[in-house]
């Protein structure tokens, strides 16, 4: 029996595709991604045509494949799939494509597969990654030049894999294709592999430890909540090798930091200072935390050696400093300053101790983080009132704001560079939403059991 | 002091005593039995008497214990006064105590000079507009003027701990002027 596999990450886009879909196939839904609401620029997205994989088989898949690459490759703004229902066919493989159906649709990028049951939850999936406008070109069959003679190519298939994997891989081997495809399409590495963290907060009123630990996958489905308590969680951040988790808890009615294993999920506490224990931030080797001690009089920057327990006072004045955050090369710091007035983003060099003041746009800014490549300042920014994520080039000093979303903060960048998760306030209660750091594709996730905050993206975990 | 019953015993025993008189004199049995009484009775007076002390002193105690216990109410009325108006509120990224709440904290300042040994934690909030941790400090600044205004009206630094839990512990949920308002606020709490 031939099963196809289909899923709608948007309910509404596809009823038509699917009354259409249940009258020739098997239909099958699964709750394999999380609903998000586009806010805005999917007119800047390149069309590609996922074609759900074909099943060779007759149990049931543990995960949709090809629903979940759809999805990843729509929420890195840069690829906009196609809907079912205006799909002109569903090919297995390329020698079932028909280019010219695809390109009439405007589609020049087409991602088809199957997966074939070989054994006791052992899955064998092929897909195939084919350029629509470069088959046009030659017909399927180019020639090219080599060793002298003339060959003949399919250089239009960028990519074609088989492998084996198991029932409960299904979703990291998604999320491996999606990277796959977009490293390809964009020449930039994907993030889909990735992990998220952030605190939850459900309602106080009915539950006795409201606040939550979560981690989850980046597009926040698989969530595992590492600890409930009944005081404030706050600030989660990742160490450089995904491992560990530094965050802020008020469990003994004032701020400590804590180090948790996110695997064993054992941790210990690291500081129990006199005020304020909180701002952790892993230097990029990993050897180092940044943090904000009040222990001395007000908020100052520390860095603390893991090894030693060492501490350094990186600042020293009468203001608030809060908020450090490592730039790429481990050489300085980027924090929030209130020493000009207002808070302000500043940077020290951690060698020489100068600091240099990087914001001067708008009332504020505040939660600054620099881009894996160096060029960009990430920050909270407020101008007349709004709070809204912004970035800054750290060249030219030009200023741009990326969102259009309310009460805006804690963004935290992918570790490719190409998008911010961050917390807005929808309805007035704390939720998740993502900003590509162009600005162009933005969307967010809608509330649904409690608050969402303080979301932290991981480093990539492959 | 005569009691009732030493007056009673009296009014029985010289008449009796009188009836024997006319007799030729007392016997012998008769003189032991009349030392036996009147024994009993002086010993009764006695009892009496302490009983008489011990309540005085139960009842002394009593008032004492009374009086400490109003004392001790009195206290309490106070303190619950207090943690009824707990509560100062700041404006918009300020940190400074408002004039409006200088009569409040003057209150509780009282209180914690008159009760050196009553402890306080300060907690200082803020609304959710800007981020977290820049809210935890802003917190602890206005924790911390608050703490002030108490220590320049005498209240011993021995009593004053603080707390700032920035826009973790919101009062009113949501983004609206009035939320903000209820949530940039400093928090007196009797330990």
């Amino acid at each position: 029996m031939t099963t196809w596999i289909f899923k709608f990450s948007s309910k509404k886009l596809n009823i038509v595709a699917a009354a259409a879909a249940l009258l020739f196939f098997n239909f099958q839904l699964s709750a394999a991604t999380n609903e998000i609401i586009i806010t805005g620029g999917i007119e800047s997205a390149r069309p590609i045509g996922v074609v759900p994989f074909k099943y060779l088989g007759n149990s049931t898949l543990p995960e949709n494949l090809s629903d979940v690459v759809a999805s990843d490759l729509q929420r890195s703004g840069k690829f906009n799939p196609s809907k079912l229902s205006s799909m002109p066919q569903f090919p297995t493989t390329d020698t079932e494509v028909n280019y010219a159906a695809w390109a009439q649709k405007g589609v020049d990028m087409v991602l088809v597969g199957s997966v074939e049951t070989t054994g006791l939850n052992q899955f064998l999936v092929t897909f195939e990654l084919i350029d629509v406008l470069r088959a046009q070109a030659t017909g399927g069959q180019a020639k090219t030049l080599e060793n002298g003679k003339l060959v003949m190519t399919r250089d239009h298939v960028i990519e074609k894999r088989t492998k084996t994997i198991n029932g409960s891989d299904f979703r990291q081997y998604a999320h491996i294709i999606s990277d796959i495809v977009y490293e390809k399409l964009t020449g930039e590495r994907g993030a889909f592999l990735t992990r998220i963290a952030y605190i939850k907060v459900l309602d106080r009123d009915t539950n006795p430890k409201p606040f939550r630990l979560v981690i989850a996958d980046y597009d926040n489905v698989n969530p595992t909540t590492l600890l409930s308590s009944p005081e404030p969680l706050m600030s989660p951040t990742w160490s450089p090798d995904g491992n560990t988790l530094a965050y802020v808890s008020f469990e003994n009615k004032r701020s400590q930091i804590y180090l948790q294993d996110i695997y064993t999920t054992s941790r210990t506490r690291l500081t129990d200072f006199p005020g304020i224990n909180g701002a952790p931030n892993f230097s990029p080797d990993g050897k180092k935390l940044a943090m904000v001690l009040s222990k001395d009089g007000n908020p100052e920057i520390y860095v603390m050696d893991l090894q030693t327990r060492n501490l350094t006072r990186i600042t020293r004045n009468r203001a608030i400093d809060t908020e450090p955050s490592w730039t790429p090369d481990g050489k300085s710091l980027i924090f929030t300053s209130e020493r000009g007035g207002k808070p302000q983003i500043y940077q020290v060099n951690l060698a020489t101790n100068r600091k240099s003041r990087l914001t001067f746009e708008g009332e504020m800014n505040l939660g600054g983080a620099v881009t894996p490549d160096n060029s960009q300042l990430v920050i909270v920014n407020r101008t007349r009132g709004d709070y809204h994520i912004a970035k800054q080039d750290l060249k030219n000093g030009d200023m741009l704001v990326l969102t259009n979303t309310y009460l805006d903060e804690s963004p935290s960048i992918s570790p490719n560079g190409s998008m911010i998760i961050y917390s807005v306030l929808e309805n007035g209660i704390p939720a998740l939403a993502w900003v590509s750091l162009d600005g162009r594709f933005s969307f967010k996730e809608p509330v649904a059991d409690g608050e969402v905050k303080s979301p932290s993206w991981s480093p990539f975990l492959l | 002091m005569l009691n009732k019953n030493a007056l009673k015993t009296l009014l029985i025993v010289v008449p009796l005593v009188t009836l024997a008189a006319c007799k030729s004199g007392p016997s012998e049995a008769e003189m032991e039995a009349e030392a036996n009484r009147q024994a009993e009775v002086a010993a009764q007076q006695v009892a009496d008497a302490k009983a008489s002390a011990d309540a005085d002193a139960k009842r002394v105690e009593v008032a004492k214990a009374d009086a400490l216990q109003k004392a001790k109410e009195m206290v309490e009325n106070e303190k619950a006064k207090l943690v009824a108006q707990n509560v100062v509120y700041f404006d918009f990224d300020r940190a400074s105590v408002k004039s409006d709440f200088h009569s409040v904290l003057d209150m509780h300042a009282a209180f914690l000079v008159k009760n050196a040994g009553q402890s306080i934690v300060i907690e200082g909030h803020c609304d959710n507009r800007g981020t977290p941790e820049y809210n935890i400090a802003l917190g602890e600044r206005r924790a911390k003027s608050v703490e002030t205004y108490l220590m320049n009206a005498g209240v011993s630094s021995s009593q004053v701990s603080v707390v700032s839990y920035g826009e973790e512990k919101p009062a009113v949920q949501g983004g609206s002027e009035y939320a903000f308002a209820q949530n940039r606020r400093g928090i007196v709490v009797y330990q």
